[in-house]
């Protein structure tokens, strides 16, 4: 290759080049310029920005609920505690690691488990949109579980064979331990899994929930279920960008949930249940369901509360599977999940009396006067008869009660429809008897702390004229159609009669819906609770408490003690000498009326019982028996009241149910050795069978006292 | 061959290298602004090494990544020095050797003897000792392109239309190699080398725009006819809206941008990076080192980078303003196209403003090969300058 040089032609190209490089070197600074801007920019006024974005890269927040507080009875005893069970649980990000996935131990898992590895292997999959259960809901910074209720010498076994279960831990968890079983069941409550629109209706749960949180889904655990669960703690790990963790930024510890203080006796609700079973079970034949309630007249708290048919509330323990939840609702089951205490809705029958009683006495029924007592009367056309058709001649009021005359009953109701005005009632009738009925307490609920409480009906003047509005057309249909489907003629001719009427006038309130009314039948239901708490009002001189079950809450540590409020308490527009009146007649029933039978042989004289028998029925189903009571009867201190759904007359079967409630609240032998006790030598401390299950008669006022330790120590004993 | 083709010059001894390098300084043919600027990047480059491979549980990984890349850039110093103390004039006598040498590397890419690392077949290892020949590639390609451009022919004061056919055949065949490794990012730089000396060779401003013209029509047609794979098209995608799919394909982007913004003005601190203790950047201690910089040095330790590097490239551009032969001039020209392209796009790209390209930041990644490369360029323009100084400068 040869080449000149020609210094003309060289120089005369370099000029432009020079040019060019010139401009290269402008074009290098403008792109470091421009870097340097962009630099700028994220670093300086995007800075923050970016900084609390990095902080959420490496900070995971992880919550650690805190212990749910127990539910204690009034002694201190659990009604509900936390047990400890064993679980078996993975460490995700170690899994992760593995070069197989984890495969291996989770084989090794399943095979000293003896569970399937596949269920395992799907346990440990992330739950997403794309993964549905069996799935891990919690972060993957929590240990997932694989195995609950782990045997303690297999756990031991993973713990001693670290090698062979690398990431695979076995801890001890807290579950919901029901040391009454089946007790007080639908009273207590239970936990489920948080749902999505739980999350959604409740503002200060989500910032709370790790998605594997459990919430009170009824009774109990579900209206105090704020102050139980505590709050939780939220601990902050460094982790790089594997999800290791480097280190704990930050813990703050959870914060364990109160105890619950109730006002139920361990004992009493072991008493009650007992005896509402056997009450249930002797019933027999169509009898299906029944409740209980103890109330504590002076205070209106909730010394024990049953409802039959009941069922453990350990099935929904670690979520509850499809089987045993199908079984729940099953029709064989009864629908155990609902309390007949505060839901079940019944005609009171007679032990309404009271009321009607009370009604009567403050609308200028004489007290000390005598009324007849026929077999039957006839309003408005139509027959009203006694129970069971006998009569008993000329009796006082205290008699009426005693004997539970209904027909002295239906011609006060009777006669005070007349006063009102009758079918053409005046501008502004008293409706003595359906106000009363409000005043008692009956058609609204009594704000116990419980949730979905029935209210109840008072079927008055205001509610026959929208029960009309809302059934009118059929019932004209009805009237015009007639019932050609009912076998029996005559039937079929009363209920076209009852729709023509129904029809036309519905909405009046007659002679027969008054004179029903005053015994407790006809339209009229309350709940065994709303009975409970009327006779708990006679009892303690006309006070109508807003029953609670939660005395108070109490912190983990005993450093705070909050007592829960009740509202205030409504007072029976009833004067003391009606109520002093009522007691009275109350007190002879067990002594000589429709409870004699059931008390027979209880000591009277020592604790004497003051109640009033009922006995419901409605057409096609066997009669409801009632018992509701209150003792002792000359210092009040219990209301008693015992529903057995379709098992027969209150006397007979309520009563003996309520009878073994005193029994066993007082300590008396029960009524099978009650002829041994008489013929001993009548000394009252013989009838003492057992150990009263409230020793002295009373609850107690003080609270239980929880140990800066956490034990707890009940009320009275030296700290 | 007449009087420009000079003797070889190739040093016997180490002594003599030293007392040869000695010797230039000495005399002042030395352009100790853009040596210092060099070593001074390269100083700052080892401290981000290991800053970015610290683990406080094994310090041993730090010291272990620190002490490699201290002995490549040792190799690399040396390598330069070496380059910059003979006649420039030497490896353009090997320039074609070398370019046949590159060649045969990448060829051995697709042997056994190659490797892949993070999806691309770029690697050549034997023994132990691994090696990029793509790195080697630019070196010898801006030898090539010099050579081919930057020696006019007879009577010609400017490459003619067949020496840009030859320069183009020259870069086509290296480029499509690197380019079905896959590596997009070296391919792009041997273009843009390319590219930059052909604008600055006085060729015909037609081929220069026609050249522009045909990269333009194939971006075109590759995004057209769908030519891109889909980890590519995901990186222009995310350059657009790095938040789209942040744990995708956004997330190097993501993750990059997060821990620039986070460093702020002042920087957390060497060793206090909590984006980089994490390593929530991957590839941070070699294409994404200088998230580490901005993260732990704020934007005061960015400014330096940026500052020294432009100072780098503009001290190039300066050698070769002051070149009086075409090729010494091109040479340079093609250091300072490969420096400013890779160099920016590679800082670019941590800042959310350019396409996430495989690429290292000269002077400060960890990685041997590339090390050595861009030494071996900083002691060809050192060469240059020495000898090849017009009058102006004499």
């Amino acid at each position: 290759m040869r080449r000149i040089i020609d210094p003309r032609s060289e120089g005369g190209a370099r000029r432009p080049r020079k040019v060019g490089l010139l401009a290269a070197q402008i074009l290098v600074v403008a792109l470091a310029a421009t870097l340097t801007a962009r630099m700028w920019y994220l670093q300086v006024p995007m800075a923050e920005h970016y900084q609390s974005l990095a902080a959420a890269n490496h900070i995971q927040e992880l919550v650690v609920p805190a212990t749910r507080g127990q539910i204690l009875d009034a002694q201190g005893r659990p009604l509900v505690r936390n047990r400890t069970e064993l679980t078996v649980s993975a460490d995700y990000h170690q899994l992760e690691r593995s070069p197989d996935g984890g495969e291996e131990v989770l084989r090794n898992v399943a095979d000293l488990l003896d569970v399937p590895f596949e269920e395992l292997q799907r346990r440990t999959r992330l739950c997403g949109p794309d993964v549905s259960r069996p799935c891990w809901q919690g972060s993957p910074y929590q240990p997932i579980t694989l195995v609950e209720d782990v045997d303690a010498r297999l756990a031991l076994q993973i713990m001693e064979r670290r090698e062979d279960f690398p990431g695979i831990t076995a801890q001890q968890r807290p579950v919901r331990g029901y040391p009454m079983e089946d007790r007080a069941a639908q009273l207590l409550g239970y936990l489920q899994p948080v749902t999505q629109e739980e999350l959604e209706e409740r503002e200060d749960l989500r910032t709370q929930f790790t998605g594997v949180d459990y919430v009170g889904r009824d009774g109990l655990e579900a209206v105090y279920d704020d102050e139980l669960r505590g709050t939780s703690g939220v601990r902050k790990y460094e982790v790089d960008s594997r999800g290791n963790v480097t280190g704990v930024f930050s813990e703050t510890p959870p914060e364990p949930g109160d105890h619950l203080v109730t006002s139920i006796d361990e004992r009493v609700q072991r008493v009650t249940e007992d005896a509402l079973a056997k009450g249930l079970e002797s019933a027999g034949g169509p009898a299906d369901s029944a409740a209980a309630v103890v109330l504590d007249v002076n205070t209106g708290h909730v010394v024990s509360m049953a409802s039959l048919p009941s069922y453990d509330p350990s099935v929904w323990e670690g979520g509850i599977d499809q089987e045993t939840y199908d079984e729940l609702l099953s029709e064989d089951a009864g629908d155990p999940l609902t309390s007949r205490a505060i839901q079940g809705q019944y005609p009171p029958a007679s032990t309404f009396k009271v009321t009607s009683l009370a009604a009567g006495a403050e609308n200028g029924v004489p007290l000390d006067k005598t009324f007849s007592c026929p077999s039957s009367i006839s309003v408005g056309g139509r027959s009203f008869q006694n129970y069971e058709g006998s009569g008993h001649g000329s009796l006082s009021l205290h008699k009426a009660i005693v004997v539970s005359c209904n027909t002295v009953f239906y011609q006060m109701a009777y006669d005070m429809w007349k006063e009102d005005g009758g079918l053409s009632p005046d501008e502004e009738p008293e409706d003595a008897m359906t106000t009363m009925a409000h005043d008692f307490g009956f058609g609204e609920p009594t704000g116990i702390d419980l949730p979905h409480e029935g209210s109840g009906r008072v079927p008055d003047r205001e509610w026959k004229r929208e029960y009309w509005e809302d059934t009118r057309e059929q019932a004209c249909e009805r009237a015009e159609r007639g019932y050609p489907e009912e076998d029996d003629p005559e039937r079929a001719e009363y209920l076209e009669q009852v729709a023509e009427e129904q029809c036309a006038d519905g909405y009046r309130w007659r002679a027969g819906d008054a004179v029903n009314f005053s015994i407790g039948q006809g339209d009229l239901v309350v709940t065994p609770l709303q009975l409970a708490r009327a006779y708990a009002a006679i009892a303690n001189g006309g006070t109508l408490h807003e029953p609670r079950i939660g005395k108070a809450l109490v912190a983990a540590d005993g450093t705070g003690v909050t007592e829960i409020e009740s509202g205030e308490p409504d007072k029976l527009p009833v004067s003391d000498r009606t109520l002093d009146y009522l007691r009275s007649a109350l007190a002879d029933v067990p002594r000589k009326g429709t409870a004699r039978g059931a008390f027979g042989g209880f000591p009277l004289d020592e604790v004497p019982v003051a109640g009033k028998t009922g006995t419901a029925t409605s057409t096609g189903k066997k009669e409801s028996g009632w018992f509701a009571s209150y003792a002792p009867a000359d210092d009040p201190q219990f209301a008693v009241v015992v529903l057995i759904s379709q098992g027969g007359t209150g006397g007979a079967v309520a009563a003996p149910v309520v009878r073994e409630i005193y029994d066993g609240i007082y300590g008396f032998s029960g009524p099978e050795d009650a002829d041994d006790a008489e013929s001993a030598d009548g000394d009252p401390d013989d009838q003492r069978g057992s150990e009263p299950a409230l020793p002295g008669g009373e609850p107690p006022t003080e609270l239980p006292t929880v140990r800066s330790d956490g034990s707890i120590v009940a009320p009275g004993e030296p700290d | 061959m007449t009087a420009y083709t000079s003797p070889h010059v190739a040093p016997a001894t180490w002594r003599e290298v030293v007392g040869r390098v000695f010797a230039v300084g000495v005399r002042r043919r030395v352009d100790w602004v853009l040596v210092a600027a060099v070593l001074v990047l390269s100083a700052v480059g080892s401290l981000l090494v290991w800053t970015s491979t610290h683990t406080p549980e094994d310090p041993a990984v730090a010291a272990g990544y620190v002490q490699r890349h201290l002995v490549h850039l040792g190799m690399a110093v040396l390598c330069g020095a070496l380059v910059a103390s003979v006649d420039y004039r030497a490896p353009r006598a090997y320039a074609p050797v070398v370019y046949l040498l590159s060649l045969a590397g990448l060829a051995l890419v697709f042997t056994p003897l190659g490797e892949v690392v993070n999806g691309s077949r770029g690697w050549i290892s034997v023994a132990g000792l691994q090696a990029q020949p793509a790195e080697f590639v630019k070196v010898a390609l801006i030898l090539a392109t010099a050579m081919l451009l930057g020696e006019p022919r007879d009577g010609e004061h400017a490459p003619t239309t067949r020496d840009v056919v030859f320069a183009l055949a020259a870069l086509a065949s290296p480029m499509v190699m690197v380019l079905v490794q896959p590596d997009l990012g070296s391919s792009l730089v041997l273009g843009a080398i390319f590219l930059g000396m052909l604008s600055m060779s006085g060729a015909p401003v037609r081929w220069i725009a026609g050249l522009l013209g045909c990269g333009l029509v194939a971006v075109l047609c590759v995004w057209w006819f769908d030519l891109l794979q889909d980890y590519q098209l995901a990186r222009v995608t995310t350059l657009f809206d790095p938040t789209a799919d942040p744990q995708g394909r956004g997330y190097n982007a993501n993750q990059a941008i997060i821990a620039v913004g986070s460093g702020g003005f002042e920087g957390t601190g060497l060793f206090q990076g909590e984006q980089t203790s994490g390593r929530f950047v991957p590839e941070q201690h070699t294409d994404f080192i200088f998230t580490v910089a901005a993260e732990e040095l704020g934007f005061i330790g960015g400014v330096l980078i940026i500052a020294l590097l432009t100072l780098v490239i503009w001290r190039v551009l300066r050698v070769a303003a002051g070149c009086e032969q075409p090729y010494a001039r091109l040479v340079c020209v093609g250091v300072a196209t490969w420096l400013t392209f890779q160099g920016f796009v590679n800082i670019g790209m941590t800042l959310g403003v350019a396409p996430i390209t495989g690429l290292p930041l000269p002077f400060l990644s960890y990685g041997g090969t590339a090390t050595i490369a861009t030494m071996v360029a900083i002691g060809l323009v050192l060469a240059i300058h020495a000898r090849d100084r017009g009058f102006e400068h004499a």
